[in-house]
């Protein structure tokens, strides 16, 4: 275990009402190098997170005082932190709200140690982009991936870094198909897992900010049964 | 063409009408009945009326016609015994003279004086033009014959082609010095016929008028029957379809406002109780989803913690060490068993949402052999996996798919030997199939239903090597059935078993065939075909 190091990963905001599971959470999110800070009342939560500026918010969706999901939305406006849901319930109900109101993953409890961190991980490193083209163009959107921005026609876009490697991802590939589960290994980092919901959300999401009527998609595109392409616009 | 399909169709449709509708029924009997009641009335009525009328008239044309023979028989017995004897034609004017004398000024009858052998000296005389065709032959015959009175009722024609119904009575006359002859009095019977025809137009009309009565009263009555009777059928098939709070009008206290009562008590209970049950299966939703969050959190908690020991474990002494192992282990158990009870009460309260879009059947059974390969390679059962060259497109909740393919192969790895398994996919125009199979101990007659319920152990002594919940065929059984489709299970004891998985390649349409067979010899079908297409 390499628990001890001298510069942090990332600092982690802890959203969470059982104080025992939050001690955990600290004693293995510490063990993995991240600074943990905690917070377990939904009320102070915007309070915290102003004060901390953390690198990952981890938010459980039941908690005193404010909703998760409204903490989740509060948060959503102000920044485009990663936000990793903790939720009691895998049913899409749930699950769906909570990526609506703006998370960016989730894990469903009783989850494994090292899930979670895999999970808290792959939204922190997506700072690394590869040497690839520094810019993007597709149809009238113009990608800069060093700068981590989108604009259409001198207008920049505001997307949560999730939207943006999503967008990114399909951008680097124009015209080839990427089934729902590439992209959940290169987006979010899962091995093994048909969790389409993620995708299928974010990439509503996604459109509702790049494509010009959400209704009918002109930058991503559905392919029915396979997956996503951004097409030649 | 069309005209021959109505003919066709004719007695088709009134046969329906007559199943269908009581009111047609109950109308055509009445219809029916009330038209033979009435015509063998009227027949019997109008008999009667003839009869008596007739009776009377006969009995005075007899006994006027006796008069007139014997009136006859004097006048010419006075004219035989007179000193010089008449010719024949003036002694045969004078019978018929002072016959008709006696018909009175409209005349109530005509006469025919007849010969029985017309010879030139033996005259024929009648009255008023009257026809010798009026007379029957039979009655001609009868007369002589008898020699004595005999009548009929027979058509009188006149020689300016008149002719009415009429009365005709005859005897025989012998006139000395002439010869035989036949004296024969005809009676018109225009009035008693015009009679009769009045009789006869009355009694058709009133029974005409008696049978659309009948009909109108038997519709009427039918109507306020049938009509409330409809009411109900149409109440309950909106009952029927959900409209819970559905009731028939009361009105008044007959047996029908009791029909109505009854009814409207009876959907009270079925409401009261469709309601109780409906909050039922909320509480129990609620239940589950408090349970489900109350035990979560602190099994998180407990998770973690054991993960964190289990990883420190070289740090701890043998026996330490080997607890933070079985904690782990046990732990993994507990979640499995913990999220399958979970699923199998949603299931249970019908709160099992399908979240089906397309999906490539063959990238999930790829999915979930890989996802087994830990498995696979612990116990040394390879897994066999034909890919197919095309994508088996159907429509489909992908993680409730590949959970059913999951459960399949590690059932079949944990039951299987060391051939391992073989995953097959199929696929048709309608629908799609996975087929695993194993060369394990097989399934005994009668087991390939039982394999689906809960808990269910084929050698309860035997012991779980991968320490599965025991529900995962169950809930792949509810997955099944939740797309409409079937979830089956075949196999022989000693050659293993298989399962199939038939989806329609859209989520609940119906299924006719599975597109790979049950079978290794391809022979029989399973014994138990569960699922079906009752998806909720």
């Amino acid at each position: 275990m390499t628990s001890t190091e001298a510069s942090s990963r990332g600092r982690v905001l802890v959203v969470d009402d059982d104080s025992a599971l939050a001690e955990m959470l600290g004693i293995v999110l510490q063990g993995e190098g991240f600074d943990a800070v905690f917070c377990a009342d939904g009320l102070q939560a915007m309070q915290v997170f102003r004060e901390v500026g953390p690198d990952v918010v981890l938010l459980d969706l039941m908690l005193p005082g404010m909703d998760g999901l409204d903490v989740c939305r509060a948060i959503r406006e102000e920044s485009g932190v990663p936000i990793v849901m903790l939720t009691a319930r895998g049913d899409t109900l749930d699950v769906v709200a909570g990526l609506e109101a703006g998370a960016d993953d989730y894990v469903v409890k009783p989850f494994k140690p090292k899930e979670l961190v895999a999970r808290i991980r792959a939204r922190v490193r997506r700072r690394d982009v590869g040497t690839q083209d520094a810019t993007i163009v597709i149809g009238d959107l113009t990608i800069d991936t060093v700068g981590h921005s989108v604009a259409r026609g001198g207008e920049v876009l505001a997307l949560t870094p999730l939207e943006f490697d999503l967008l990114v991802c399909l951008a680097r590939r124009p015209g080839q198909v990427l089934t729902r589960e590439a992209l959940l290994q290169e987006v979010w980092g899962y091995r093994h897992a048909a969790d389409t919901r993620l995708v299928n959300v974010h990439v509503q999401r996604l459109r509702a900010k790049v494509e010009r009527d959400p209704e009918r998609p002109e930058v991503v595109l559905t392919v029915r049964g396979v997956g996503y392409k951004v097409g030649p616009a | 063409m069309r005209l021959r399909d109505r003919i066709l169709l004719g007695p088709r449709w009134i046969g329906h009408a007559w199943r269908r509708s009581l009111t047609v029924r109950v109308v055509a009997t009445t219809l029916i009945v009330s038209a033979v009641v009435v015509s063998v009335l009227g027949l019997l009525l109008l008999s009667r009326v003839t009869t008596g009328l007739l009776a009377s008239r006969q009995s005075i044309a007899v006994s006027e016609a006796a008069a007139g023979l014997s009136e006859a028989q004097r006048v010419v017995d006075a004219a035989s015994a007179g000193t010089t004897a008449p010719s024949p034609a003036r002694l045969v004017d004078s019978v018929v003279t002072s016959l008709a004398a006696r018909a009175g000024a409209p005349g109530q009858f005509d006469l025919l004086l007849l010969a029985v052998d017309p010879r030139p000296d033996t005259p024929e005389r009648g009255t008023n033009l009257v026809s010798v065709s009026s007379v029957p032959q039979a009655l001609r015959e009868a007369v002589n014959e008898s020699q004595r009175q005999s009548w009929t009722y027979s058509t009188i024609r006149y020689l300016d082609s008149r002719s009415v119904p009429g009365l005709v009575v005859g005897a025989p006359l012998t006139i000395p010095g002439v010869g035989p002859y036949e004296l024969y009095y005809l009676f018109p019977l225009a009035e008693e016929q015009s009679t009769l025809d009045l009789v006869r137009s009355a009694v058709v009309g009133a029974g005409f008028i008696l049978i659309v009565l009948l009909f109108t009263i038997a519709w009427l009555v039918t109507r306020q029957v049938v009509s409330p009777v409809r009411a109900a059928a149409r109440t309950a098939s909106r009952l029927a379809s959900g409209h819970l709070s559905e009731r028939m009008r009361v009105r008044g206290e007959d047996d029908l406002a009791q029909l109505a009562r009854a009814f409207n008590d009876m959907a009270a209970n079925l409401q009261r109780q469709i309601k109780q049950l409906e909050s039922l299966s909320r509480v129990q939703q609620r239940f589950v989803s408090d349970v489900s969050h109350e035990l979560r959190t602190p099994l998180t908690t407990i998770r973690m913690a054991a993960d964190v020991m289990f990883e420190h474990r070289e740090d701890f002494d043998a026996p330490t060490a080997r607890a933070a192992e079985l904690l782990q282990d046990q732990l993994d158990r507990f979640e499995e068993l913990l999220v399958d009870l979970l699923e199998i009460s949603r299931f249970d309260a019908g709160a099992a949402v399908l979240e089906a879009e397309p999906i490539d059947l063959v990238a999930l059974a790829r999915r979930a052999v890989n996802a087994s390969q830990p498995l696979s390679t612990r116990l040394a059962r390879p897994i066999d996996f034909e890919e197919p060259e095309h994508p088996a497109v159907v429509t489909a909740d992908a993680r409730r798919i590949e959970r059913i393919i999951r459960n399949l192969i590690v059932n079949g790895l944990e039951h299987g030997d060391a051939r391992g398994i073989e995953v097959r996919i199929g696929a048709s125009e309608s629908a799609v199939a996975v087929t695993v199979r194993d060369h394990g101990v097989g399934l005994r007659p009668g087991e390939s239903s039982l394999v689906f319920n809960r808990f269910w152990r084929a050698d309860p002594s035997r012991a779980r090597t991968t320490g599965g919940s025991g529900l995962g065929l169950a809930i792949a059984l509810e997955d099944a059935r939740l797309h409409g489709g079937w979830l089956e299970a075949a196999g022989e004891p000693g050659r293993g078993a298989v399962f199939r998985l038939t989806l329609p390649r859209v989520a609940g349409a119906a299924l006719d065939r599975a597109p790979l067979p049950l079978d290794a010899d391809d022979a029989e079908e399973a014994d138990a075909r569960v699922g079906g297409g009752d998806a909720r």
